[in-house]
């Protein structure tokens, strides 16, 4: 199925932000992360497990009338680092985004070991991430070197 | 260097010079010889949680090479109490002292000081982390005994989730080539991250719940106290308290050269009637603390050892 087929599963939205190539079954999650419940006036369309050459399957989100952050492609690298993100303006693609993880996550999340030095009530440095590994993406806290547990990661954004 | 957090601090070659420096220092460490290299140098000794061997040898080290400790004190008289935050602590403790020994019961404090001091710090152990100054010591008793660090078996025996000896330890064996046993309950099993560290370096690891299987092919044999101020719950502890215990009877399929080494304190894990035999070196590994320590402030304030020193009988040492 091609990259276009697959886009037009979910309806186009008029202004807001495209996220695709997101590993199939993370689009709640990512949702999650974003802040995005329930409660929002505007729509939010999901695609989940959609087939991928790149990807195998993917999962693909549409939110409309929001423009996603440099701070929201930080968290977005957590659980998607391949996504391509698009921002939309009048039904036509005004910018192109990359969630690029780089060799660290500042002050995104919080480590996952919940006896690290980093969970000091008022401690003033920064939340310190390592990336050791991109395939899967492994992460190490910089404080206590401990691996983070990506499937609680979510829980620790700050 | 400017701190040593973990072992991946320092090279090979840097664990072999400084184990070279304490071994000349050991008149200073017996008080045969009197070499203030240390003069008008402070110390500051940080500890957040309980220590009686690590907490006295930095001061010991520090006071036979003419220099001066000023001490933390109970954490319950100091102002950690009243909220003071590690950062604000190591910050006030920088601008009073030239290094800092630190112990505290988060993982990842040590580090956490390195990024907030100016001064070097030596971590004394961090929950349930690492304490590499523990791995030198216990890395000049295995080069006092076998005369080298390289290609030895070595068993690691007890609470290899919570016990921070091991797992610096094991970082530095791997790099010298010795193949390790391991010998847990499953539920202290080294945690994943470090055995895939220790892969990464190629090692030869074997993983068992059994210490006998260990003994006979053991060229040292690390025993360990189960961590219980580190458990969750009382009922885990009490699952695993008391799992391994040695006794002399235990060593008889042992190696002749083969060491039993403990970082002390006991508990249960070696019965008294192991201290008399051949095999037992923890209490001369609770002295080495003293020479590395002696070795590894002069390595972290930049002052050299001399080549030879002068006892106090007047005589080389």
């Amino acid at each position: 199925m091609s990259n276009e087929m697959s886009m037009r599963r979910v309806t186009a939205i008029n202004n807001g932000t495209v996220i695709d190539h997101i590993p199939a079954g993370c689009a709640i999650t990512v949702l999650k992360m974003l802040g995005i419940d329930g409660g929002r006036a505007t729509p939010v369309t999901l695609a989940m497990n959609v087939p991928s050459a790149k990807m195998g399957h993917k999962d693909i989100v549409k939110i409309e009338d929001r423009e996603v952050s440099q701070s929201d492609l930080d968290k977005l690298a957590l659980v998607a680092p391949e996504a391509s993100v698009a921002i939309i303006r009048a039904y036509s693609v005004a910018e192109k985004l990359q969630v690029n993880i780089g060799q660290e996550v500042t002050n995104v999340a919080a480590c996952t070991y919940t006896n690290c030095v980093s969970h000091g009530p008022r401690e003033p440095l920064p939340h310190r991430l390592i990336v050791h590994g991109l395939d899967p993406l492994q992460l190490r806290c910089h404080y206590c070197g401990r691996e983070q547990e990506m499937g609680a990661i979510v829980d620790n954004l700050l | 260097m400017t701190s040593l957090i973990t072992m991946d601090d320092l090279s090979n070659e840097d664990i072999l010079s400084i184990l070279d420096d304490a071994e000349r220092l050991l008149p200073v460490a017996r008080g045969e010889a009197f070499l203030p290299l240390l003069q008008g140098k402070l110390l500051g000794n940080l500890f957040f949680e309980p220590s009686t061997r690590t907490r006295m040898s930095f001061e010991t080290a520090m006071k036979r090479l003419g220099g001066d400790v000023i001490n933390l004190g109970d954490v319950s008289s100091s102002s950690v109490v009243k909220g003071e935050t590690l950062y604000d602590t190591i910050r006030m403790v920088d601008g009073y002292v030239d290094i800092i020994a630190m112990r505290h019961p988060r993982q990842g404090a040590a580090q956490y000081a390195s990024d907030s001091a100016d001064v070097p710090i030596l971590n004394g152990g961090d929950g349930a982390g690492h304490h590499p100054t523990q791995t030198m010591l216990d890395l000049f008793t295995i080069r006092q005994a076998h005369g080298t660090i390289e290609g030895l078996n070595v068993a690691l025996i007890g609470d290899l989730r919570f016990g921070r000896t091991v797992h610096s330890l094991s970082h530095a064996l791997v790099r010298f080539g010795c193949s390790l046993s391991l010998v847990s309950p499953e539920s202290l099993g080294m945690p994943n991250e470090i055995i895939d560290d220790l892969k990464a370096h190629g090692a030869d690891i074997t993983i068992s719940d059994e210490l006998s299987s260990a003994i006979p092919n053991a060229d040292v044999i690390y025993m360990t106290r189960i961590q219980k101020e580190r458990f969750p719950d009382e009922d885990e502890y009490t699952r695993v308290a008391g799992v391994f215990t040695m006794e002399a009877a235990d060593l008889a399929p042992a190696k002749g050269d083969m060491i039993v080494m403990h970082p002390l304190p006991r508990v249960d894990e070696i019965k008294p009637d192991v201290d008399t035999t051949k095999h037992a070196r923890y209490f001369e590994q609770a002295f080495n603390g003293v020479v590395t320590r002696m070795a590894l402030i002069c390595k972290l304030l930049g002052i050299t050892i001399p080549e030879s020193l002068t006892t106090n009988a007047g005589g080389e040492a």
